[in-house]
């Protein structure tokens, strides 16, 4: 069992700069950042080293940090521009029962983190989700679909109404004929 | 001579207009489509179980919509499969009756304004006959929906379809 602060050393000897931080100011476990286009060595390590064997991925979630810049568009809606968008991944090591968090942030204008689907399976549709809902890509993931919203979804919206956990997000007016909104 | 000679007092010939014996087969016979979709299927399936037995006013389930009679939308309709209800509906025969049950499937319910994914209503898709209300409804209450179904049923006329 390794705590926090330990993980981090080990984990900032191995790759240096690609760990941003801890952030140990969390109500559930610390949170280490790493860089997006790092995540997947990360974690290849973080599964397969003998001190650390984080074996379970025990969640993956996309957030709309939303920290970018308000502005108004043509159409008087309210749009948000620049800032991040962030994926957290809940570790737990049913081995060593020791639990860690990580977290990469990517910009809002073309969001892309490496997938972790060959390291931990659950992460398949835990990214196909992320990319559905908040329009992050996944370099590598052998089937980046939506997994949530209808497949031709893109079909009936535009740039605002295409990905629905932003928090700039605004419903079309029509999906296949049907009305969206109340 | 047979039938006319006994002047209908036979026991076995009973007399009727054929718009009441038709409603009457109809309405005492709703067969359902087995199809539920949120909390509210919890409660159909509760109605139809031995406590409020929907099984005494002829509704059973089938499984295809080629049987049935009747759909009950139980519960949260989503665009994705609005579609889907939309082509169930169109494989069922005439006549068809449709009860909207719960708020979901009335107007969307708690998903009116920040459900996305959710229509607002299934009668934006599909004509319906009944809307049971309640979040869920109970059992008692899809029940009323039956009867007021069923009062519908009785008072159509084979010229004109009004269910």
């Amino acid at each position: 069992m390794k705590s926090a602060e330990e993980i981090f050393q080990i984990l900032k000897i191995e790759f240096g700069n690609s760990i941003l931080g801890l952030d140990k100011d969390t109500p559930t476990e610390p949170i280490i950042s790493v860089d997006p286009l790092q995540i997947h060595r990360v974690s290849k390590f973080l599964r397969d080293n003998p001190d650390l064997q984080f074996d379970s991925l025990m969640c993956l979630s996309g957030v709309d940090d939303a920290n970018g810049n308000k502005v108004k568009n043509a159409d008087g809606d309210e749009l948000i521009e620049g800032g991040t968008l962030s994926v957290y991944y809940n570790l737990h090591s049913v081995s060593l029962k020791h639990k860690i968090s990580l977290k990469v942030s990517t910009s809002r204008t073309e969001p892309k983190v490496e997938s972790v689907e060959n390291i931990w399976k659950s992460a398949n549709w835990h990214e196909r989700e992320a990319f559905d809902l908040l329009g992050i890509f996944f370099l590598n993931h052998p089937d980046l679909r939506r997994i949530l919203m209808p497949y031709d979804w893109d079909e009936f919206t535009t740039e605002v109404s295409r990905h629905p956990l932003k928090k700039d997000y605004k419903n079309p007016e029509f999906y296949q004929g049907m009305k969206v909104p109340y | 001579m047979g039938l006319l000679d006994k002047e209908f007092s036979d026991g076995n010939i009973v007399i009727a207009k054929v718009d009441d014996l038709f409603n009457w087969a109809r309405l005492s016979s709703v067969w359902q489509l087995g199809f539920g979709l949120a909390c509210c299927a919890i409660e159909m399936m509760a109605t139809s179980m031995s406590h409020y037995d929907f099984d005494r006013f002829g509704v059973i389930p089938r499984n295809t919509p080629r049987q049935a009679d009747a759909i009950i939308i139980s519960g949260t309709v989503t665009l994705k499969m609005a579609l889907r209800i939309k082509r169930l509906y169109e494989q069922m025969p005439e006549p068809k009756y449709i009860i909207s049950m719960g708020s979901c499937a009335n107007c969307g319910g708690p998903y009116w304004e920040h459900g996305y994914h959710v229509l607002k209503g299934i009668d934006r898709v599909i004509p319906v006959d009944v809307y049971v209300p309640g979040c869920p409804p109970r059992p008692e209450a899809l029940l009323e929906g039956l009867l007021k179904l069923q009062g519908k049923i009785r008072n159509e006329s084979l010229r004109k379809k009004s269910a």
